[in-house]
């Protein structure tokens, strides 16, 4: 559904990307990983079209992202950030309801479909009409989902959407995201530095360092049989914070 | 929907022209009493011939006016011989009448006979000090042993004051001070000093019962008024330049003495003092109607708020757009906020007179209510903040919320409309406010070049030491400029969106 065939991204003479390929099954869940500046936003913002790559190809649907059809391969696409990327004056209901609105849907289907999109986030239907500033994280967060939901994209894109959330919020997320995932059928790429996040979505991870691939597979994989002394390196040190959390 | 309809509205309020013709007789005046009092005797002569006449009154300076009239913004107004071989033509060889006539026929313009007074320097006496004495003319003070002389520092030093004076008559007081022109008065009720230098139609000579002594070697140059005219006012208001004409010859220096004193001492209109003189010089049954205090207000407030409206509505139409190209392109925005900023560089009497000519150039109204020499400038001095708040507005919109709108796929029109505009709605209002407050107090001088407004009174009071008159201007510009504070501050809550004034957390149960 998504392929990256070896693409490459620079920044100031700073390779951000370097020469990655890797493809996403219909219907799976692949979860980027890695360290800060390993590059796995910058992978997923070209997945969006958001950056293109300077060497290599992206493509969605067996289309190639170029400026010209990147708007067209969106259509295809849900996109959700940290908290949301909710634009704080609309309401919920309109930030949901953007797209919809601009596909001039008819204003009953635009109903029906917002009514099984609070169901399936299991979104309060009185929130609907709050601005973002009134809504918690997890709120907020559920609101981005619904938004990129709406149009019954193909592909979902999801960049650390729970990091900004406390613990207890998170787990619930977590919970209820995979989900929506597995009900809906969705390809998600999913973007996140917390390994067990990782294991508890992925079908596949994909950890990176410095805008290379270093090993992909199962979170099991990657515990049991590392590559390189950094993939048991960043296994590890995910086992001590998680420690370190526990004991705090 | 509703934001066109705004826009509309804006664009025709900016454009929508006030109801005023150019069908009538424009005098000037210059910034002093004197110049006041001739214009409103002007007017109201021209008006008596039966031809409706706008009087521009404190318009400005000499360089103002006089290019106000070549250029055909007024029709007439008084001058000076002298001012006009001195400043007007100083680079020109103009040894008489005849010359001075030829020289202004070139600009399309035509000089009266002598209205019948010099206002050229002289040297003053208390009368009773001069009766004493027995002192007529200058030539006299020789006979006099002991003579004190304060004399206004300017008078002290140019070429055609005391240094030439004193070669001419042979002059040799006791001392001679340099001194403040109204600190030498002073000096010279107490007794301090004899003799000081006065302009001949000077309201205090009057008051002070002064002797002004007879220039009998004809040192000092002529001053003499005169109306200057044009030539296609003399010919398509034929009968309004004949009844004004008829002030030649008529006003001796000590009539014109007498008016400026009323004015300037016992604090009459000077169209109550031009009517009463008309009257008794004339016999016309001019009546005056005083407008009062209120009426003079509201006059002032309808043209301080056609400036405002005139340069402010098209200053938002313009500067919101360019802060937005401004904000999409870096090259374009230094090139726009340097170019808006360096406007507000220029000082605002400089900006006025530079605009002056380019106002005429492009055949607009340069002077007079509705000026657009005081519309653009004040256009220009708005642009800046609505621009640089557009502009800020808009770069610091959290860049996630653009890139979310951009994977939406939100059309670029909606993009702007719907999403960007309304973030940087705070922000491009508070420019707005800013431009407003800032435009209504620029706009006091806009009276600078006759537009009018709250500045009239300022300048008039200025001239004639009425704070009473200068509030009159001071107080309702601030009250306006706060209303329009206030006013935004309410559109703030209209026009900013709700999501976007909401800080605390509610969260819902």
């Amino acid at each position: 559904m998504v392929r990256l065939d070896c693409v490459s991204k620079s920044y100031s003479g700073t390779r951000v990307v370097d020469d990655v390929s890797l493809s996403v099954e219909p219907s799976t869940t692949l979860v980027l990983i890695g360290p800060s500046g390993c590059g796995k936003s910058t992978l997923l913002r070209m997945v969006a079209g958001l950056i293109l790559p300077d060497q290599g190809g992206v493509f969605v649907a067996d289309r190639q992202m170029t400026s010209e059809t990147r708007s067209d391969i969106r259509r295809h696409l849900g996109y959700v950030i940290q908290d949301g990327g909710l634009f704080p004056h609309l309401t919920a209901r309109d930030n949901i309801i953007i797209q919809a609105k601009l596909a001039a849907w008819p204003p009953d289907r635009i109903e029906a479909r917002v009514t099984e999109l609070a169901e399936l986030t299991r979104f309060p239907v009185e929130g609907l009409t709050r601005f973002p500033a009134q809504l918690s994280g997890g709120q907020r967060q559920r609101v981005g989902i619904m938004r990129a939901l709406m149009t019954d994209p193909e592909v979902l894109l999801l960049d650390e959407p729970l990091a900004a959330l406390d613990p207890m919020i998170r787990r619930e997320m977590q919970d209820d995201l995979r989900q929506i995932f597995s009900t809906l059928g969705k390809t998600v790429i999913f973007v996140t530095h917390d390994l067990h996040e990782a294991a508890w979505f992925a079908d596949r991870i994909v950890l990176l360092k410095s805008g290379r691939i270093e090993q992909q597979g199962s979170a099991a994989q990657l515990a049991d049989d590392p590559a390189s002394e950094f993939v048991s390196q960043f296994v590890r040190a995910q086992r001590t914070s998680d420690f370190g959390a526990a004991a705090g | 929907m509703s934001r066109i309809l705004i826009i509309l509205g804006l664009l025709i309020a900016a454009f929508a022209p006030r109801p005023t013709g150019r069908s009538s007789v424009r005098v000037a005046s210059k910034m002093f009493t004197e110049s006041v009092i001739l214009g409103e005797m002007f007017r109201l002569l021209s008006e008596d011939s039966g031809h409706s006449t706008q009087h521009l009154r404190e318009l400005g300076g000499t360089r103002i006016v006089f290019e106000s009239l070549r250029n055909g913004e007024v029709d007439l107004y008084a001058e000076y011989t002298g001012t006009l071989i001195n400043e007007l033509f100083s680079d020109r060889d103009i040894r008489s009448t005849q010359d001075l006539q030829a020289a202004l026929a070139e600009q399309g313009i035509r000089m009266s006979e002598p209205l019948g007074f010099n206002n050229t320097y002289a040297l003053g006496m208390l009368g009773d000090d001069a009766r004493q004495n027995n002192v007529r003319r200058i030539s006299d003070l020789n006979r006099v042993d002991g003579l004190r002389f304060g004399l206004s520092n300017e008078f002290m030093e140019r070429d055609d004051g005391w240094p030439g004076l004193k070669a001419a008559y042979g002059l040799s007081p006791e001392s001679v001070t340099g001194l403040d022109h109204d600190i030498a008065y002073r000096q010279l009720t107490l007794g301090l000093i004899d003799v000081m230098d006065v302009y001949t139609t000077e309201a205090r000579i009057n008051a002070l019962e002064l002797t002004v002594l007879e220039d009998d070697r004809e040192y000092f140059p002529r001053y003499d008024a005169v109306i200057l005219y044009r030539q296609e006012t003399a010919e398509e208001f034929s009968d309004a330049i004949a009844a004004v004409l008829q002030l030649e010859g008529r006003l001796s220096a000590a009539a014109m003495t007498a008016c400026n004193r009323r004015v300037e001492i016992d604090g009459d209109s000077e169209q109550q003092v031009a009517a009463d003189f008309l009257r008794a010089e004339f016999n016309t049954d001019t009546m005056v109607s005083e407008p009062g205090r209120m009426q003079r207000i509201a006059a002032c407030t309808l043209d301080h708020l056609e400036l405002v409206r005139r340069s402010l509505l098209p200053a938002i139409l313009l500067a919101v757009p360019l802060g937005v190209l401004a904000s999409r392109r870096v090259w374009f925005g230094h090139l726009v906020l340097g170019i808006t900023g360096l406007f507000q560089t220029i000082p605002s009497f400089a900006l006025l007179v530079m605009l002056l000519p380019l106002a005429a150039m492009l055949g607009l109204q340069s002077v007079g209510a509705g000026s657009a020499t005081a519309i653009m400038a004040l256009f220009l001095y708005s642009l800046l903040p609505i621009v640089r708040n557009t502009h800020t507005g808009l770069v610091s919109i959290d860049p996630a919320l653009i890139e979310s709108a951009e994977v939406l796929n939100l059309p670029n029109w909606y993009r702007l409309t719907e999403i960007e505009l309304p973030l940087a709605s705070r922000s491009i209002l508070s420019g707005i406010k800013t431009a407003a407050v800032m435009n209504i107090g620029f706009a006091t001088l806009g009276a600078l070049v006759g537009a009018g407004g709250y500045g009239q009174p300022i300048l008039s009071g200025i001239r004639l030491a009425d704070t009473g008159l200068i509030l009159e201007g001071a107080v309702p510009a601030a009250v306006m400029a706060m209303v329009a504070q206030a006013g935004f501050e309410v559109a703030e809550r209209f026009a900013v969106p709700r999501g976007l004034g909401i800080t605390r957390l509610e969260v819902q149960q």
